[in-house]
């Protein structure tokens, strides 16, 4: 993973924009942005003292070269993705697009935050998705939980155990998905053949773009 | 023949059992007495969400949306796809978006989807279940069938991001639409206002980070009482969740005392057009609402 970092540090040199340009999804966005503001005025995590750096300050941070500084961010992990910033932004930057392809970017080459929360529920909801092609909410809510460890686990699990119980008592959580009486596609054979092909195309244009 | 026909993706918690299956009941009812005719895309899968972007990548992503495209169009040809769930239609929506403007984002798609025995041949229409019933039928024609009207109730229509921003509803501001206002007094409530109506709740949040959507959960309920309303009503399955079940542990940590019922606006159709408590889905809710209860009778 650091090898596929410093490769790409390697390749880009002191051009932390044009990496961001060539390699994050719609990181081409980032050089249209005329630091007005709006989109980190508008943005709900800021409210509650959640960011470090609102989009504005990432897209002049990532201008100005601060590499590690916004690969290790959490900022981006903030992102509720309510949308708030793209409808607002008056050079049609899609803000939210970037803040994703940044995070996704940074996790790739091993430089995101370890343990951050977000990134871990990104990977268990999309292996949990795909498993059998929906969803499982109740090992879902587990792994969710159990990310920390036992101990921690069954803390987290305590506090959340009455709104558990509210929603099997109200018949939107059934505990039987545990045990694999779930939802589930029928053609799941399919479905992990097509994301065999599309993760292979994927990678594939990855490389191709690491190379050039 | 039913009035109308679309393909419809519920979305996986829109299931038997599944955090939103008491939308499911009430879209249902809801649809039935509008003679809609909703059929399940045979074989649907999920959508992926925004939050698995991470994990992802972009064309595992659109392949999933492009599979539920590929059955919609072999098994429902020529039917809208109709989406409940605002994450849903706006996963799909951008989906579709992206293989129409990218043409070897679709030639890679198509290359996916052929593994699965799939083809994409014209994309057709997603929507949300609201926008349907909003331009396909319009006002006038949802409040005929009314027997009940919700007469002398508060409600507080809480639209939130995702069926608001970044499609939207055709003809609505970003910053105040008022379709489900609209909709809730259509059905003879009384719709409040209050400024939270398209506050973020946090989203997928609320499971990552549960401090800081709580903060934001507690401003929306806050709002929704001081502005009077009795209930909140919303278009959206997490919006729905997220509003109503952390209401305890909110009044833990701040010490307030919430206790408002939040329904989706399917559950008012339903009963306005006379349905039972049953048809309605009002036993799924978390906080029960029994002023409705009583109402249904
Ligand atoms: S709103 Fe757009 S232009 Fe303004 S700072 Fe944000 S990204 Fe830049
Ligand atoms: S989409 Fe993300 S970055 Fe944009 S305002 Fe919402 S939380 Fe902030
Ligand atoms: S948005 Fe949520 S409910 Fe809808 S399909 Fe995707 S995962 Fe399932
Ligand atoms: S209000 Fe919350 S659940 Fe609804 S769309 Fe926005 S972030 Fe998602």
């Amino acid at each position: 993973m650091s090898d596929l970092n410093q490769q790409m540090a390697a390749k880009y040199q002191n051009n932390f924009l044009r990496e961001i340009e060539e390699q994050a999804e719609m990181g081409e966005w980032v050089k249209m942005c005329m630091q007005c503001g709006l989109c980190s005025g508008s943005c709900p995590t800021n409210f509650h003292a959640g960011w470090d750096h609102p989009p504005q300050e990432l897209f002049m941070m990532i201008r100005a070269g601060k590499r590690d500084e916004v690969l290790k961010s959490n900022s981006m992990w903030m992102c509720t993705s309510c949308y708030n910033c793209y409808v607002r932004c008056p050079r049609k930057v899609p803000v939210t697009h970037v803040m994703h392809g940044l995070a996704e970017y940074a996790y790739r080459i091993g430089q995101s935050p370890k343990n951050q929360p977000t990134q871990h529920l990104s990977k268990t909801f999309w292996d949990n998705a795909t498993k059998t092609g929906r969803v499982n909410e109740v090992k879902l809510t587990q792994s969710l939980y159990f990310k920390d460890g036992i101990g921690s686990g069954i803390k987290k699990a305590m506090e959340m155990q009455a709104v558990a119980l509210g929603l099997v008592k109200a018949g939107r959580l059934n505990p039987l998905e545990a045990v694999g009486i779930a939802h589930k596609c029928k053609d799941i054979k399919g479905i992990h053949a097509m994301l065999a092909k599309a993760n292979e195309l994927e990678a594939q244009h990855k490389a191709e773009k690491a190379k050039a | 023949m039913a009035r109308k026909e679309y393909a419809f993706y519920p979305g996986c918690s829109s299931q038997k059992g599944a955090s939103a299956s008491n939308y499911l009941t009430s879209v249902h009812s809801m649809c039935n007495t509008l003679d809609i005719k909703m059929t399940e895309i045979p074989d649907w899968n999920c959508c992926g969400a925004s939050v698995s972007y991470a994990e992802s990548g972009e064309l595992p992503r659109i392949a999933m949306n492009a599979r539920n495209f590929a059955l919609a169009e072999t098994n429902l040809p020529g039917q809208d796809i109709v989406a409940t769930c605002a994450a849903c239609w706006l996963g799909s929506r951008e989906s579709k978006e992206r293989l129409e403007h990218n043409s070897g984002l679709m030639a890679d798609t198509q290359a996916a989807l052929k593994e699965a025995g799939l083809q994409i041949k014209v994309i057709p229409e997603v929507r949300h279940m609201v926008e349907v019933l909003i331009e396909d039928l319009g006002y006038d024609e949802l409040k005929k069938p009314i027997k009940k009207p919700l007469n002398g109730m508060k409600f507080a229509g809480y639209v939130g991001c995702q069926t608001n921003r970044p499609f939207g509803i055709a003809g609505e501001s970003f910053e105040n639409p008022m379709y489900l206002d609209k909709l809730i007094e259509t059905m003879g409530g009384e719709a409040v206002p209050y400024d939270q109506k398209v506050t973020c709740c946090g989203g997928a949040l609320a499971f990552s980070e549960p401090e800081k959507a709580q903060a934001q959960i507690k401003d929306i309920i806050e709002a929704a009482y001081d502005g009077g309303a009795e209930m909140l009503v919303t278009p959206c399955p997490l919006c729905q969740a997220n509003t109503e079940v952390y209401q305890g542990q909110i009044n833990k940590k701040y010490g307030t005392k919430f206790n408002m019922p939040v329904l989706y606006y399917s559950q008012l159709m339903t009963l306005a057009y006379g349905g039972t408590a049953k048809e309605a889905g009002l036993k799924g809710q978390v906080i029960r609402a029994p002023k409705l209860e009583q109402f249904a009778g």
